[in-house]
């Protein structure tokens, strides 16, 4: 079952906290992964990887430059989700 | 007719009997690097674990660094250069195409009429010549094989480009293949992804500089067209480098039958700290297993990292003889050779 934006932007908090310990409050959509978030363009990688196998879609490399906050990520998500 | 013919004998197994590595004499620090781009020492540590990388002189050349590593292998494996009966040289940073590098370092080591022959096998290039070297051991063409990853990055950095010009490093490391009665090194997980060509490589191929249309060159702040250079697609490289790669890795571990739990020693590529890291965590090495990190003070040198990096864990300690080591190579191609070994 797809997830809804509340589980997607959840999630994503959890994967941020994991890969760069930001705190899970912090993690809101209107925040930029790089400005915001500290999360530099290889840990953006690892975010994005682990986010794949969390909510089952592909996000090619091509794509992983246009995500600059986390509402880029829970958007693609949702457009892209199974 | 078809006459029958005689096969060679070769030994039933082979194993690496000694590694030797050689650092060009000048350390350079990151502080020489941002001379030419706009980024600050604590941006590239970050990003690469790389504090200093050793950078050759003119004397240093791709055969003296060789000749170097090779003969600190040999008396490491405690036979004599005339027992070689072939050479391997990985490079992409030889500059002269012909003859090869290694006919001139199997002569001049003293190997007499030893096979000689390079390789292109970027990163990848020492699991790809260890491959080789098993081959033709256990086959029967040769009862030594000298093993060389050889590079002098420093004259394919684009030091204007942030994203590399704090990478790569210079060096050679070499190690003495030989005959076993036990298995000691395990089947090589090695394949290429032509389909990724654009990912890493040089800039421009060295026949663009010919003819009068320099149209295509890259040029300096000055117009003037530039040497050519290794670039890199740093997101995309990561990506492959972590996830695929620690598949290959464990592939390679069950195709030798060692479990993680079975390994001392982990000798990845030395291409990025962050690579590494992320590898250890994606393969979920256990705590005890150690880790080289020989990037933090060598950075980048391809296919001399991993026997540089053998030489230091085994000269620090840190390593012990009879160790069971994952070795696994990645890079331009993309290329990749992954294997299990007994550390000489």
């Amino acid at each position: 079952m797809a997830a809804t934006k509340e589980e997607i932007v959840a999630g994503l908090a959890e994967i941020v906290n994991e890969i760069a310990g930001i705190p899970v409050e912090d993690v809101q959509p209107e925040k930029s992964f790089t400005d915001d978030l500290d999360v530099d363009s290889l840990s953006m990688v690892e975010v994005v990887v682990a986010a794949e196998e969390r909510f089952g879609v592909k996000i090619p490399d091509d794509d992983v430059k246009g995500l600059k906050t986390v509402g880029d990520a829970v958007d693609y998500i949702i457009n892209h989700q199974d | 007719m078809t006459a029958k013919i005689r096969p060679a004998k070769g030994a039933p197994y082979a194993r690496i009997l000694g590694v030797g590595g050689y650092r060009p004499a000048r350390v350079v620090p990151n502080e020489e690097i941002l001379k030419h781009i706009d980024s600050s020492d604590e941006w590239i540590r970050t990003r690469s674990g790389i504090t200093t990388r050793h950078w050759a002189g003119p004397e240093e050349t791709v055969a003296e660094m060789s000749l170097a590593a090779a003969g600190k292998a040999v008396a490491a494996a405690g036979i004599t250069p005339d027992r070689i009966g072939a050479v391997v040289i990985s490079t992409v940073s030889h500059f002269k195409q012909t003859p090869s590098i290694a006919t001139e370092v199997a002569h001049r080591l003293g190997t007499g009429k030893a096979a000689a022959f390079d390789i292109s096998a970027a990163c990848a290039g020492f699991g790809y010549g260890l491959t080789i070297a098993k081959g033709l051991i256990v086959e029967g063409s040769a009862e030594y094989v000298l093993v060389i990853g050889v590079e002098r990055l420093s004259d394919l950095t684009d030091l204007q480009d942030r994203s590399t010009a704090f990478l790569f490093g210079d060096g050679a490391g070499a190690v003495i293949v030989g005959p076993a009665e036990e298995p000691a090194i395990g089947p090589t997980v090695w394949g290429s992804e032509g389909d990724k060509a654009d990912v890493i490589s040089q800039t421009v191929p060295w026949d663009e500089f010919r003819g009068d249309d320099v149209s295509k060159l890259p040029v300096d702040e000055n117009g003037e067209p530039k040497f050519p250079a290794i670039r890199q697609e740093g997101q995309t490289v990561f990506r492959w480098a972590v996830f695929e790669m620690a598949k290959v890795a464990q592939q390679a571990l069950d195709a030798a039958g060692v479990s993680a739990d079975d390994l001392d020693v982990f000798i990845p590529h030395q291409a990025n700290m962050r690579i590494i890291d992320s590898m250890v965590k994606t393969l979920k090495l256990p705590e005890h297993v150690t880790v080289a990190r020989d990037v933090e003070t060598t950075g980048n040198t391809s296919a001399a990292s991993i026997p540089l990096a053998m030489e230091r864990l085994l000269a620090t300690g840190q390593a012990k003889s009879g160790d069971t080591a994952l070795v696994i190579g990645f890079g331009a191609g993309l290329v990749y050779a992954a294997t299990v070994v007994t550390l000489p």
